[in-house]
């Protein structure tokens, strides 16, 4: 596979090695001479120095071959997603994948139809939230395009799903519940199965019913 | 009728001013503060501290029922990543974005953003000068 990498940072560069060790053909881009020397040191020709938002840059990297997969992983958001835009409008790369460093940035790239992005705070944000069960419900994945979440429902003795049979629950439309998992072990869920204190309940929801599938099995 | 211009240096105060002339009701903004200082002693119109990709201070700066924007920091893309949010969120029907990189600016005006490049206009000035003493002797 042929990668373009823009941004020879951390993420730019660990990507980089890895992608290299796995046998792939990589070409990283950074901008700042002191980087740049640094990596060309480890990665030699594999580095070529330039600001990646340049069209002319871009193409010394090979963006008209196009490659399979197109990295913008600098820590400039309005700068990924420029490379991104160009690389996908201008040169047909099928899969580009935008880092985003400030989550309140999110909405642009979706706005400008940069639909695969990464965040590293919204990702530790997740974990923080998988790690308090006291938030209840916590999103595992969210499918952007489908406009679905997974999240998983701890139910508490207190919540009001506690002791009904999941086909006797009012669910919003746009929901199923999945499984149940516990006493560590999973099971799918029937109509006849019945909520206990201490489950943990992976459902899939849209976005709009994800409220409402709270207020059923936990209250509000 | 609404303006709002964003990025307020040596460009965009002097076209906030012009604008406010030519009598819109222009909000200008600005990462700092010191920029209201460019617009003048007698500024009337509106002022807005904050950074353009910031959607509330967009929205505090009046960009919902803005009729014209323009776009003018010193940086070309984040100006470009403006001037599109202006143009597909708010629906702003004339956005108007400075890019000074010419490849930059033209891929973007062929999707459908206004774009000014300065530039490419110097290239052009300078290039048509130096052609036209060049074609007077033959010309004689």
């Amino acid at each position: 596979m042929y990668v373009v990498i823009a941004g020879g940072g951390k993420v730019g560069s660990n990507v980089t090695r890895s992608l290299l060790e796995m046998g792939h053909e990589v070409t990283l881009i950074e901008q700042r001479p002191d980087r740049f020397a640094r990596l060309e040191g480890e990665f030699g020709p594999v580095v070529i120095r330039g600001d990646a938002t340049e069209i002319s840059v871009l193409e010394r990297a090979g963006i008209a071959r196009p490659p399979e997969l197109l990295l913008a992983v600098t820590g400039d958001d309005e700068d990924n997603l420029v490379i991104s835009q160009i690389g996908k409008e201008g040169y047909g790369v099928g899969k580009a994948i935008a880092r985003v460093n400030d989550p309140r940035n999110q909405a642009h790239f979706d706005l400008l139809g940069i639909t695969q992005t990464i965040c590293a705070t919204t990702s530790v944000l997740g974990l923080v939230e998988h790690e308090m069960p006291e938030h209840g419900m916590v999103r595992l994945l969210e499918l952007q395009r489908e406009g679905l979440e997974v999240v998983e429902v701890q139910i508490e003795g207190g919540s009001p799903a506690a002791g009904s049979r999941a086909g006797g629950l009012s669910l919003p439309g746009g929901s199923r519940l999945i499984s149940v998992f516990r006493h560590g072990r999973t099971e799918l869920v029937e109509p006849s199965t019945v909520m206990r204190p201490g489950d943990q309940v992976l459902a899939v929801v849209t976005h709009d019913s994800a409220p409402e599938l709270r207020r059923v099995l936990l209250g509000s | 009728m609404k303006a709002v211009v964003i990025g307020c240096g040596r460009t965009g105060s002097a076209v906030a001013k012009g604008l406010a002339a030519d009598g819109w009701d222009v909000t200008a903004v600005d990462e700092s503060e010191d920029a209201l200082g460019r617009l003048g002693p007698d500024w009337r119109g509106g002022f807005v501290v904050g950074h353009g990709m910031d959607m509330t201070m967009l929205e505090r700066a009046g960009v919902s029922d803005a009729a014209a924007a323009v776009v003018s920091t010193d940086g070309d893309n984040t100006n470009l990543v403006i001037g599109q949010v202006l143009q597909k969120r708010y629906r702003i029907g004339t956005v108007v974005v400075r890019v000074l990189d010419p490849a930059r600016a033209r891929f973007y005006a062929e999707r459908g953003l206004n774009t000014v490049c300065p530039t490419q206009t110097a290239i052009s000035a300078l290039r048509d000068a130096v052609n036209a003493t060049q074609l007077e002797p033959s010309e004689a």
